[in-house]
């Protein structure tokens, strides 16, 4: 693939999705693109990024963003964030939440769907949930993923690491050799497409946020803008639940971590209000 | 050192096994059908057991009932390693003791899950 292909397949990721490429990664982009140009009749990927320039389909852009994408993931992934959602977030929000029973849970970068099962799998059937209403709200950029995600149908392989055995016999059927959330549990997700990069206010607030191993992929102010704009639909006292190798580490303070609670953060409290200007905005100094 | 049995009749799973559980640092001991494995037992109680389920002299649901009735039997986590991926194999394996379950095909991450899982690793 020439630079100026590659430079541009690069900028036109960059801009749509967020997503970095990392240098040298042409090869990356030459095995997953191929198969996309040949779905589409175009004989390799050069004619592919010729039909990107010259206004491609929003559906072929789409499948050029979701080829590039790391989907990978896994039930209670990493174990930790689950264990502090179980052992310190569930049961503050269950005593600060007592008035109106309600708790709001965003995977926002649900992926195939296994985050947000993990999540629905730990409020499930828990007697102290009765008559409360929990939402848990997962978006994702990749339509293929969500897809999948709303199936709600693993492999063996894919329900073998991670979730443990009592879960697995207790909210899934097996269906020849494969194996489907009941749909109790379906129906606690609301799955919708949703690019990180752009305005995603009008999904309300939060109390809880899982954005984990999605932020890796963006650089430095791209990761900095969403984390603002993820507290700003993050209740005051809600929380932020980042992936196991992920810290706020030089990314500003708008959540500050829990301490001795790794991967678990709070909203940084907001600014004090305003001080009484003593002197008017005009007259200020320069 | 936390010792673990692998009771598997194929020698072939029992040594790709023992390479997996000795790269997390478990003494192991192996036996090749359910009789051999309560012989071990009685011998030494492991802390963890992988146990096949199809033997030819005595089978893993029969073996795990007996070892659940021995005395310090209950001490062992058992995690099941089998072909049998079916719902009522595993709920029957549960009931009668099982730690976990894995189901055949299986690797390193899998099974490194599932020891976590119990608390082994
Ligand atoms: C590696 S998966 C992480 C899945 C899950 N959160 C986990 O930790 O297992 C990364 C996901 O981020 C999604 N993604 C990448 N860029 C995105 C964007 N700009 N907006 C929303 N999702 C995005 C990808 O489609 C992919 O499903």
């Amino acid at each position: 693939m020439n630079a100026a292909d590659y430079g541009f397949l690069c900028r036109f990721l960059k801009e749509r999705s967020g997503f970095v490429l990392a240098q040298e990664k042409e090869y990356l982009v030459q095995s997953r693109l191929l198969p996309v140009a040949r779905r589409n009749g175009l004989s390799d990927v050069a004619n592919l990024v010729q039909a990107l320039q010259t206004g491609a389909s929003a559906a072929l852009k789409t499948e050029v963003i979701e080829a590039m994408m790391n989907n990978e993931s896994l039930f209670f992934r990493d174990k930790i964030p689950f264990d502090r959602l179980r052992d310190t977030v569930l049961p503050d929000l269950l005593k600060r939440r007592e008035p109106v029973r309600q708790i709001r849970i965003w995977s926002a970068a649900a992926s195939t769907g296994q985050e947000p099962y993990s999540v629905a799998m730990m409020i499930a059937d828990r007697p102290e949930f009765a008559g409360w209403r929990i939402d848990i709200v997962a978006t994702d950029i990749s339509n293929d993923a969500l897809e999948q995600a709303r199936g709600g149908i693993y492999s063996q392989f894919e329900v073998q690491r991670g979730l443990p055995i009592q879960l697995l016999m207790h909210h899934f059927d097996q269906i020849k050799g494969e194996w489907r959330i009941k749909d109790r549990l379906r129906n606690m997700v609301q799955f919708r497409q949703l690019n990180l990069l752009s305005n995603f206010s009008a999904l309300g607030q939060f109390d809880i946020v899982f954005c984990r191993n999605v932020l890796i992929y963006f650089d430095q102010p791209t990761k900095i803008d969403v984390l603002a704009r993820i507290r700003r639909v993050t209740a005051e006292d809600g929380y932020l639940i980042l992936g196991a190798a992920e810290t706020m580490v030089g990314l500003g303070d708008t959540f500050v971590p829990v301490p001795d609670r790794r991967a678990l953060y709070r909203p940084h409290p907001r600014d004090p209000a305003p001080v009484v200007r003593l002197v008017p905005d005009d007259a200020r100094v320069a | 050192m936390k010792r673990c049995l692998i009771i598997d009749d194929s020698s072939v799973i029992r040594k790709v096994a023992r390479r997996i559980l000795e790269g997390f640092a478990f003494k192991v001991t192996e036996a090749a059908d359910g009789r051999q494995a309560l012989d071990e037992c009685v011998k030494e109680m492991p802390d963890a057991i992988l146990l096949d389920w199809n033997m030819p002299v005595m089978d893993g649901y029969e073996f795990l009932r007996a070892l659940r009735a021995m005395p310090g039997g209950d001490k062992p986590k058992v995690v099941f390693c089998t072909t049998e991926n079916d719902l009522a194999h595993i709920a029957r394996a549960m009931h009668a003791g099982a730690d976990e379950y894995i189901m055949k095909p299986f690797d390193k991450e899998i099974v490194e899950a599932k020891f976590q899982e119990v608390g082994l690793i």
